[in-house]
């Protein structure tokens, strides 16, 4: 009787088992059989040391083309705020009276526009910079050559780069309340890099950067 | 003067190099310019003003290049997302 009890729970067990891993072994089984496919159809392998070279290195081209302040706010936020150069606003046919505008810029993310005076967002910006030859099988740049890519277009040619882009109201890709948390972030960031500038000024000295 | 052109999983390649001043390289420096344009790729020559501030010029053509610029970056053109 004890040994009957024995089997049917083992049973039992080895079917919540078989439930329980099947999936997971199916997922590895399908993993395992893209990458033999991918290898022989000549698509490189993901190689995370490869991707971090890339962009260790398209920081540093970040780095020797944009200005100071803009380096540092993207190394130390994650993110670069790029002031817009057109008279009306982004687009032909706005008016803003005047009022200046900006850009948010992220990595792989739309480009967001808004009022720097009220923090009132305008509109989102979605565009890419895919490579299509594909190297390694992906057409995405790394992240800073993206932000880079964004920070040219908009400095060299913005009405370009807007009119390629997918206009989306404020929303669409980028949580507002994350772009507000952001804003916030860079006002904090501002002040303190004024007040260090100050002592600086004051003292006269250099004060190490972080 | 450098070309670099950047790329998925490597960062900026060196793709050309040559003194725009002698004649040879400057013609090998005008083919891989068309080339990269032909290939649906952006020129942007990083600039810095009188004042101090960087930005960037976008060239559609390769005497719109700065003769004094040292570097070109080449990238694909812009798609929506």
């Amino acid at each position: 009787m004890m040994a009957a009890a024995l089997i049917a729970s083992a049973i039992v067990v080895i079917a919540l088992m078989w439930e329980a891993f099947t999936p997971m072994l199916r997922r590895a089984a399908e993993r395992i059989r893209a990458g033999r496919e991918a290898r022989a159809e000549g698509i490189p392998v993901y190689d995370p040391g490869r991707e971090r070279r890339a962009e260790t290195r398209a920081r540093e081209l970040l780095r020797s083309c944009v200005n100071d302040e803009e380096w540092e706010m993207y190394r130390d936020l994650g993110y670069l705020r790029v002031w817009g150069g057109q008279a009306g606003g982004p687009e032909e046919g706005w008016d803003l009276g005047g009022a200046p505008y900006a850009y948010l810029v992220y990595p792989h993310k739309p480009i967001v526009a808004y009022l720097p005076q009220t923090g009132q967002l305008l509109n989102e910006y979605c565009v890419e910079f895919p490579d299509e030859t594909r190297p390694f099988g992906s057409p995405r740049l790394p992240d800073s050559d993206d932000v880079l890519a964004k920070w040219m277009g908009i400095k060299g040619d913005e009405q370009r780069l807007i009119s390629s882009a997918n206009l989306h109201l404020p929303g669409r890709q980028i949580d507002p309340r994350k772009v507000a948390r952001d804003l916030w972030r860079l006002r904090q960031w501002e002040r303190v890099r004024l007040e260090r500038n100050a002592r600086v000024e004051a003292s006269g000295s250099v004060e190490p950067t972080p | 003067m450098k070309f670099l052109r950047m790329r998925p999983g490597h960062g900026e390649q060196l793709i050309a190099e040559g003194d725009p001043g002698v004649a040879d390289e400057e013609q090998a420096l005008i083919d891989e310019f068309c080339r990269q344009l032909d290939a649906g790729m952006w020129a942007a020559v990083p600039v810095t003003s009188d004042a101090g501030r960087r930005k960037a010029t976008m060239v559609q053509a390769f005497d719109q290049i700065p003769r004094d610029t040292d570097r070109v970056i080449f990238f694909p053109r812009a798609a929506g997302g």
